[in-house]
C-alpha cells in the first residue's frame, strides 16, 4: 500500500447506501425530535413531579457522556451536537418508571449507548433501538424495581397504582379511557399521557421527520388484531381502543418504531415492520406472561428489518425479472 | 517436511493462540449455560479436561487399530465411558455440585472441543502429544470459565467463589445469572480480546513496513498508484 497525498479541496464524499431522501439534515432532525419529545416530558413532571427531572438529567448526561468516552477511545470524531445521544437518553428517561433509581437510570444509560449503538459502530450501525436496549437490560436486571409504579399527583381513589395494563391482566380491572388519554394514571414517564405523545408525533410526521406508514400501519394492526379478540370475546379480551391508548403503545409508535436507523427503508417494508410489531405485542399483551409488550414487539421486529429490506426493495428500472 | 512443534508449544497452544472458548469457539453449550458462578465454570472445565485427557490418551493409543469408517462412533463410546465416569463420581462425592451442573455433565459427551481434538490432534498424533494438547486445551478451556463464571457471578450476584466481593449497596445485576448475561459477557470479552490482537498485529505491519519499505518521496508513490 503506498500514500498518495491528496489534494484537500477537491474531494468526493461517499457514503454508503441506502440514501435516505430528507429535507432535514441528520442534526435538525434530532433536534426537532427533542421537541417533539417535550411535551411527553411535560407531562412527566406534572402528572409525576419534579424527581423526574432528574431521571431525565441523568439518563441524559451518562448517554453523552458515554459516547464521548467511547468514541475518544476508539479515536473518532465526536459528535454530540448531533444530538442522537441526547434523544436515546432522554427516550430512556421517558420510559422508564417514576422515581426509578438513579443509579440504575445510569447503568440503563450506559448500556442504551454502550451496547445498543456504540458497538455496533455508532449512528447509523445499530441494529436496534438504543433506548429500547436499555430498557431490556434494567428489565432483565432489576426486574423489580422497573415494575414499581408510583401513584400519579392527581389520582383519585379509584386509580390505583397499577398500570393499568397489569390492572386488567391481574384483576381485571378497566381503566376509564378517558383517564388513558389524559394521562392521570400509573405508567412510564413520558408514557401515559396519550395526547401528550400524540401531539409530539403528529408534530414529527406534519414535519416530514417520521414517516407516517410505521405508525398508521401499527394503529391499524393493533385495532385489527386486537379487535378480532375483542370481538370473540369482549370480556376476556380487552377493547382494542384500550390497546391504542393503555402503556406504552403510542410513545413507542411515535418515537421507537420511527426510529430512522432501525426501521425499514422501502414503502412496503415500513407496513410490514408496523404490521409485525402490532400482531406481536397483541400476542404479548393477550396471551403472554408480561402485561406489556411494546418493547420487545419493537426490538423483536428490529431484528427482521435488514431481511425485510432485502426482500422489499423496488425493481430497479430496466431489471428483467 | 514441517517441523513439529516442541512438546511445551503443544501444551501452551491451548491456553491463548488457540483457546477452546476464546478462539475455537468450541463448546458453547456448556460456556453458556454454566457459568452462573465460577465454582460452576471450575468444576465444568475440570470434568470436561478430565475427559479430554483420557479420551484423548486411549485414542492416541488405539488410533491405528481403529478403522476409518467408524472412528466417530469409536470416539464417542470411549468419550462416553469417562462421562459416565465423571457422572457417578460427582453424584457421590459432590451432590450438590451436580445437581446446579444438572444434565451439562453428561452432555460433555456431545461436547464438539473433546470430539474435535480427538478428530484435529489425538489420531494424527502419539500419546505423549495428545495428553499435552488436552492438556492444554483443559487449561485454555478452565482459564476461559473461571473468568466468564467469575465476571457473572461477581455482577449477578455480587460474590466471588461464594465470598461478598461487592458491598452490600450494589444491587446485584440479574440479568447476569440469566441467559441474556452470558451472551453478553462472552461476545465482550471475545470482542475485546480480538480489538487487541487486531491492534497488535497492526503494529507489527506497521513496524515491518518501516524497516523494509523505507518511505519515498510523494511523487514516486503518485505514480505507483
Amino acid at each position: 500500500m503506498t500514500t498518495t497525498t491528496v489534494n484537500p479541496t477537491y474531494r468526493l464524499e461517499l457514503t454508503s447506501s441506502p440514501h435516505v431522501h430528507s429535507r432535514w439534515s441528520t442534526k435538525q432532525a434530532m433536534w426537532m425530535v427533542i421537541i417533539a419529545l417535550l411535551p411527553p416530558t411535560i407531562s412527566a413532571v406534572v402528572f409525576f413531579g419534579f424527581y423526574q427531572l432528574l431521571i431525565i438529567a441523568v439518563s441524559i448526561g451518562f448517554a453523552v457522556g458515554t459516547e464521548a468516552l467511547i468514541k475518544t477511545i476508539r479515536k473518532r470524531q465526536i459528535n454530540i451536537k448531533d444530538g442522537s445521544a441526547v434523544i436515546t437518553g432522554l427516550l430512556l428517561a421517558l420510559i422508564l418508571p417514576p422515581n426509578f433509581n438513579l443509579a440504575f437510570t445510569a447503568l440503563g444509560s450506559i448500556v442504551a449507548i454502550g451496547l445498543g449503538k456504540e458497538i455496533f459502530g455508532g449512528l447509523g450501525y445499530n441494529i436496534f433501538n438504543p433506548a429500547l436496549v436499555g430498557r431490556a437490560f434494567l428489565q432483565a436486571s432489576f426486574p423489580v424495581a422497573i415494575t414499581t409504579w408510583e401513584k400519579p399527583n392527581f389520582a383519585v381513589d379509584t386509580i390505583s397504582s397499577a398500570t393499568p395494563l397489569a390492572a386488567f391482566k391481574f384483576d381485571s380491572v378497566v381503566t376509564q379511557l378517558s383517564s388513558l388519554f389524559i394521562g392521570n394514571i400509573g405508567g412510564s414517564l413520558g408514557e401515559t399521557s396519550s395526547i401528550a405523545v400524540l401531539l409530539g408525533g403528529i408534530f414529527l410526521i406534519a414535519i416530514g421527520v417520521a414517516n407516517y406508514r410505521i405508525p398508521l400501519a401499527m394503529i391499524i394492526g393493533v385495532i385489527v388484531f386486537g379487535g378480532i379478540f375483542w370481538l370473540v370475546d369482549p370480556v376476556a379480551y380487552p377493547n382494542p381502543l384500550f390497546h391504542l391508548l393503555a402503556g406504552g403503545f403510542l410513545f413507542g409508535t411515535f418515537f421507537m418504531a420511527t426510529d430512522w436507523v432501525s426501521s425499514p427503508i422501502t414503502a412496503k417494508g415500513m407496513w410490514i415492520f408496523g404490521l409485525g410489531i402490532s400482531l406481536v405485542l397483541v400476542i404479548i399483551r393477550l396471551f403472554g406472561g408480561l402485561p406489556e409488550g411494546v418493547m420487545y414487539a419493537i426490538l423483536f421486529m428490529n431484528a427482521f428489518v435488514p431481511m425485510i429490506n432485502r426482500y422489499t426493495r423496488p425493481q430497479i428500472f430496466g431489471e428483467a425479472k | 517436511m514441517k517441523t513439529k512443534a516442541t512438546l511445551s508449544q503443544e501444551y501452551v497452544k491451548g491456553l491463548w493462540d488457540q483457546n477452546p472458548v476464546f478462539k475455537q469457539v468450541l463448546g458453547m453449550c456448556p460456556t453458556l449455560a454454566v457459568t452462573v458462578s465460577a465454582i460452576n465454570g471450575i468444576a465444568m472445565a475440570l470434568a470436561t479436561t478430565f475427559v479430554l485427557v483420557f479420551s484423548s490418551l486411549i485414542i492416541s493409543i488405539i488410533r491405528k487399530l481403529i478403522p476409518t469408517q467408524v472412528r466417530i462412533a469409536a470416539y464417542i463410546l470411549i468419550i462416553a465411558t469417562f462421562v459416565t465416569l465423571v457422572d457417578l463420581v460427582m453424584k457421590a462425592q459432590f451432590p450438590e455440585l451436580s445437581k446446579s451442573l444438572g444434565p451439562y455433565i453428561p452432555l460433555i459427551v456431545v461436547n464438539c472441543l473433546i470430539l474435535g481434538r480427538q478428530e484435529a490432534f489425538s489420531s494424527k498424533n502419539g500419546v505423549g502429544r495428545s495428553v499435552l494438547d488436552a492438556l492444554g486445551m483443559g487449561t485454555g478451556f478452565l482459564g476461559a470459565l473461571f473468568v466468564l463464571g467469575g465476571i457473572r457471578e461477581i455482577l449477578g450476584t455480587r460474590t466471588l467463589l461464594g465470598f461478598q466481593v461487592l458491598p452490600d449497596f450494589y444491587e446485584p445485576w440479574l440479568i447476569m445469572i440469566l441467559p441474556a448475561g452470558a451472551f453478553l459477557t462472552l461476545g465482550l470479552l471475545m470482542g475485546f480480546s480480538n480489538a487487541y490482537i487486531a491492534k497488535k498485529k497492526n503494529k507489527e505491519r506497521e513496524t515491518l513496513r518501516e524497516k523494509y519499505l523505507k518511505p519515498k518521496s510523494p511523487t514516486v508513490n503518485a505514480q505507483e498508484a
